[in-house]
């Protein structure tokens, strides 16, 4: 029988990859972004069971609003990208120092 | 194994290894697609959970804006990106040992508590008469009462993503012609033609 406990081993294991994509893609901007993509959607995963477990509408309502604001961070994410790669030429996040004092 | 659970195990084998391809593709474009794949899994498991409309939405909103939209923009910058991969191997042990002990407590937490069964609560509607709400519904009854400004909130959130991200990407490139509607419209046909008399076998001075 699946229960909760599978959902959220799964979405566990997504939130680490999401990590471990931030870790290891050090330099590479958009698959960063990616990753936290793929954060907020373990954060679903886990919001999404817990609220059909506990029988409890809330928690899909939260998630939807977490869709709104991924959905959001990932249109002005990729804008800024867009305008840093006009002015510089490349993506990489060393590079994102410009603004510093 | 019944249905449901050969269906679990499909959708999440295929999201987490779909999620691992997404952080280990040298390709972006590959990364960018195995995101989708991961995404239709996820809504796949939304599905089995009776999350149904959470997971059209998933579909709709990641698959078919935000998906496409990192497709663009991967394709549109010319980057190369073997060289941003340089330093995988360097950062993989630091990454891994963290990712590790990150998934361990995780998993720690999630086999240590029970849920108090006082929490759990009634289904929707009265279920002995047969009567119950589609997840759509159930949704909506609360998401426009009980959150109404929340909703209002998001689509401004929303709003205020679509204008800055206009705002960050327009620019004004000098040497462009453009149409200038006001200009246009206040022509006048005295300003357009200009009439003259030309005599004969003499032509006009421009």
């Amino acid at each position: 029988m699946i229960g909760l406990s599978h959902y959220l081993t799964v979405a566990a294991i997504l939130f680490t990859l999401g990590v471990l994509g931030i870790f290891i893609n050090r330099k590479n901007v958009i698959v960063i972004l990616m990753s936290v993509e793929l954060i907020l959607l373990a954060v679903n995963i886990n919001l999404v069971a817990f609220s059909t477990h506990l029988n409890d509408i809330t928690g899909q309502v939260f998630a939807l609003f977490v869709l709104t604001v991924a959905a959001a961070e990932a249109a002005i994410g990729l804008a800024i990208l867009v305008v840093f790669f006009r002015n510089r030429g490349s993506i990489a996040v060393e590079d994102v120092s410009m603004m510093k004092g | 194994m019944t249905a449901a659970a050969a269906f679990f195990y499909l959708f999440a084998g295929l999201a987490i290894a779909s999620g691992f391809m997404v952080i280990a593709s040298r390709n972006p474009v590959a990364s960018v697609l195995f995101l989708i794949l991961a995404f239709v899994n996820a809504a796949g498991l939304f599905v089995l959970m009776g999350a149904e409309f959470l997971a059209m939405i998933l579909i709709v909103v990641y698959v078919g804006a935000v998906a496409v939209l990192f497709l663009f923009v991967v394709m549109m910058l010319d980057v190369d990106f073997a060289e941003l991969r340089q330093g995988f191997q360097q950062y993989l042990p630091v990454g891994g040992l963290i990712g590790a002990i990150f998934l361990i407590e995780l998993l720690l937490v999630v086999g240590s508590w029970t849920i108090d069964p006082g929490l759990v609560q009634a289904p929707l509607g009265n279920v002995a008469a047969g009567e119950s709400f589609t997840n759509t519904a159930a949704l909506g009854r609360v998401l426009y009462t009980e959150y109404a400004y929340f909703f209002q909130i998001a689509g401004l959130v929303l709003l205020v993503a679509m204008i800055g991200a206009i705002v960050l990407t327009l620019r004004d490139r000098p040497g462009v012609k453009r149409q200038n509607i006001a200009v246009q419209n206040a022509r006048t046909q005295a300003m357009a033609v200009e009439t003259r008399k030309v005599p004969s076998r003499q032509g006009v001075e421009v």
